[in-house]
């Protein structure tokens, strides 16, 4: 614990927080993740491509322990997940915070209660400060402080992603996952969440770990990127990947989409 | 319990010493709730001007930038003048952020609480309120499968589905035949021997094939199955149709012009009808069965003679007047079940709360109903 705070001041000495070695994924006689491996540093974001079926979501369910591996090694903070039995999991579900894709609020509950589920849980914290604390980080995430009230149902598309980020950041982790955050989002609702994550990364220090299809957010916020193809898995700057010469990554990055993106983005 | 509280030393510290606020240690969640309450402790005292001193902090997060943030706001509403709050640089731009963001600036202040008294007298009023919109919003759907089912009558060719009926009718009547026939089998024997035991007293016990067969006929068959009934298929209605709901199917339907009602709600309640007819007349027998077989045994009554006594004891009419109840509370059950089910919002608590509302309707208003029947013949003189 000492050693990655004292890193956290000197960016430049690389800090792995997530670490996956040899890691093999399979449904039946389907392999969808072949051997792979992959370094997450602390204080980027790392933005997750591929395409449909190529497994981004089953590499991330894998990591958070949603599914069991067939083969292979994941470290988050150093410590295995996946096969880590009850209170060890515990203490890393604590440390970080999950954007599932629809949100995955709570129906029964309202958006302020939805953000105090972990702090109820974890905390000893009094009802008066964790009503503070969610109305924090509802204004936090850019919804109007009477969101807090309403029940997920009552909220559009757009609202709910930024209210799952708020719970997903309610016991102010380290690492952040997020899948797919600005898909089913028009365009300008897109741009301001991907601003949003950009901010909140920087000034809460996050670690970032983001699957998308997005083209515009990849370009826009995250450090690196970590293409899924061929059950395999490739990592780059944008810049690195489009000299890539495997025909999906020169597809992606060259196609029309990827040409217009990019362009923007310089 | 596993508490993020645990996993840290309580090193997060402050005071307030010659007009400073010092703070330092680790302001993070995890020491959250005990700085909260040393700090709601703390003496606003004079009012003179104060430093905040915050740049001793090793870590600082969301949470514990929220503290610092509000003991200065707490500082400053009791008069005092706060100069600079000063963090180290790494985190100037979270407290910017969240200061920018202060919920509590343009919070809006909550009105005042209802008084507990008026907070029943208006649940009460809500509740009502919601009873009637909920009778109006059934009558006007009976209203509309009226006249549609008027029109299937007119062309049954075109707006009849056969094939949606017949399965309702599978699903409905013939699927419940093993649940129907036990239980009605065993109410049977439950009041044979309930009436052998009382008439036995009185040496009237022959008389209790009277009693069943009466009981049985006129009210325990039909009751019995609307009920089972009710909770199979009314539960059932409610259910598919609050699925197709949330996943949009009845919206696509009705864009290409598919009447729902036709295609949804006419086959289930004409099939419904058919069903427990004809599992009311099963169940009838069943309960006969049952109720036979324990005479047999307890009383030695052969069967030729238990047949002979009931023929004395009831009539067609007897049977009648159970059977004619069947279609009407057939007709209730599935109306009630695809009416809810048009009521499902889209999402997924939504769904259960209707079935159990169906449920509960359909049951409440087949007894109810059964009540009126009741009254009517004994008006009737049947």
């Amino acid at each position: 614990m000492m050693a990655t705070e004292k890193s956290k001041d000197s960016p430049d000495k690389k800090d792995v927080i997530i670490r996956i070695r040899g890691l093999v994924n399979g449904f039946g006689h389907k392999i969808i993740h072949d051997h792979l491996d992959l370094d997450v540093y602390r204080g980027e974001v790392l933005g997750v491509v591929g395409g449909s079926g190529s497994g981004k979501s089953v590499l991330l369910r894998t990591i958070i322990g949603l599914n069991a591996p067939r083969e292979g090694t994941i470290e988050v903070f150093g410590k295995r997940t996946g096969f880590a039995e009850g209170s060890r999991m515990r203490k890393l579900e604590m440390r970080w915070g999950i954007l599932f894709q629809e949100g995955a609020l709570f129906s029964s509950q309202t958006i302020a209660e939805n953000i105090q589920v972990p702090l109820r849980e974890y905390t000893s914290m009094s009802q008066e400060l964790m009503d503070e604390i969610a109305a924090m980080k509802i204004a936090l995430v850019g919804l109007p402080p009477d969101a807090g009230q309403k029940y997920p149902s009552e909220l559009s598309g757009g609202m709910k992603k930024r209210a799952g980020l708020a719970r997903a950041l309610a016991l102010d982790p380290e690492l952040l996952f997020l899948d797919e955050p600005t898909s089913g989002l028009d365009p300008i609702s897109a741009d301001q969440f991907d601003k949003l994550i950009a901010e909140l990364q920087k000034s809460l220090g996050l670690t970032v770990f983001m699957v998308t299809h997005d083209l515009d957010s990849l370009s826009a916020i995250t450090d690196r990127i970590a293409v899924l193809v061929d059950k395999k898995i490739t990592t780059g700057t944008i810049d690195e990947l489009r000299k890539n010469t495997t025909p999906w990554i020169q597809e992606y990055f060259s196609g029309p989409r990827g040409h217009a993106a990019l362009a923007g983005s310089h | 319990m596993a508490s993020i509280e645990n996993a840290a030393e309580p090193d997060a510290w402050f005071k307030v010493e010659r007009g400073v606020f010092t703070a330092g240690g680790r302001w993070t969640i995890a020491q959250s709730a005990r700085l909260d309450q040393q700090l709601r402790g703390l003496e606003t005292g004079s009012n003179e001007a104060i430093a905040m001193d915050a740049s001793g902090i090793e870590r600082l997060d969301s949470t514990g930038a929220w503290l610092l943030l509000r003991t200065r706001r707490a500082l400053e509403s009791a008069g005092r003048t706060v100069s600079a709050l000063k963090v180290p640089e790494r985190y100037t731009s979270l407290l910017e952020n969240l200061d920018r963001n202060d919920p509590t600036r343009h919070a809006h202040p909550r009105g005042p609480r209802m008084s507990p008294w008026r907070y029943r007298l208006y649940r009460i009023g809500k509740a009502t309120m919601h009873a009637g919109h909920q009778g109006w919003g059934i009558l006007g759907y009976l209203g509309r499968v009226t006249v549609e089912t008027g029109e299937m009558i007119a062309s049954p060719r075109k707006n009849l589905r056969f094939a949606a009926m017949v399965n309702q009718i599978e699903e409905t009547g013939i699927s419940a035949l093993p649940i129907v026939g036990l239980l009605s089998f065993l109410i049977g024997v439950v009041i044979a021997y309930q009436s052998i035991e009382q008439l036995r007293k009185f040496n009237a016990e022959f008389l209790t094939i009277d009693g069943l067969g009466i009981i049985t006929l006129r009210e325990m068959g039909v009751l019995m199955t609307s009920i089972i009934v009710a909770g199979r298929s009314g539960s059932a209605f409610t259910a598919q149709i609050g699925t197709m709901r949330v996943n949009q199917e009845i919206d696509a339907m009705q864009t290409m012009g598919l009447n729902t009602v036709d295609t949804l709600v006419l086959p289930r309640i004409i099939g419904l009808v058919i069903s427990l007819t004809v599992l009311t007349l099963y169940a009838d027998v069943m309960g006969l069965i049952g109720g036979g077989l324990m005479c047999y045994f307890n009383l030695g009554i052969t069967i030729p003679a238990f047949l002979r006594e009931l023929q004395h004891a009831v009539s067609l009419n007897t049977l009648m007047v159970g059977l004619i109840k069947a279609p009407v509370f057939a007709f209730v059950i599935a109306l009630v079940g695809c009416y809810e089910g048009f009521q499902v919002e889209r999402n997924a608590a939504s769904v259960g709360q209707l079935t159990t509302r169906s449920v509960v309707e359909s049951v409440f208003l087949v007894i109810v109903l059964d009540a009126a029947f009741s009254i009517m013949f004994s008006v009737l003189g049947i």
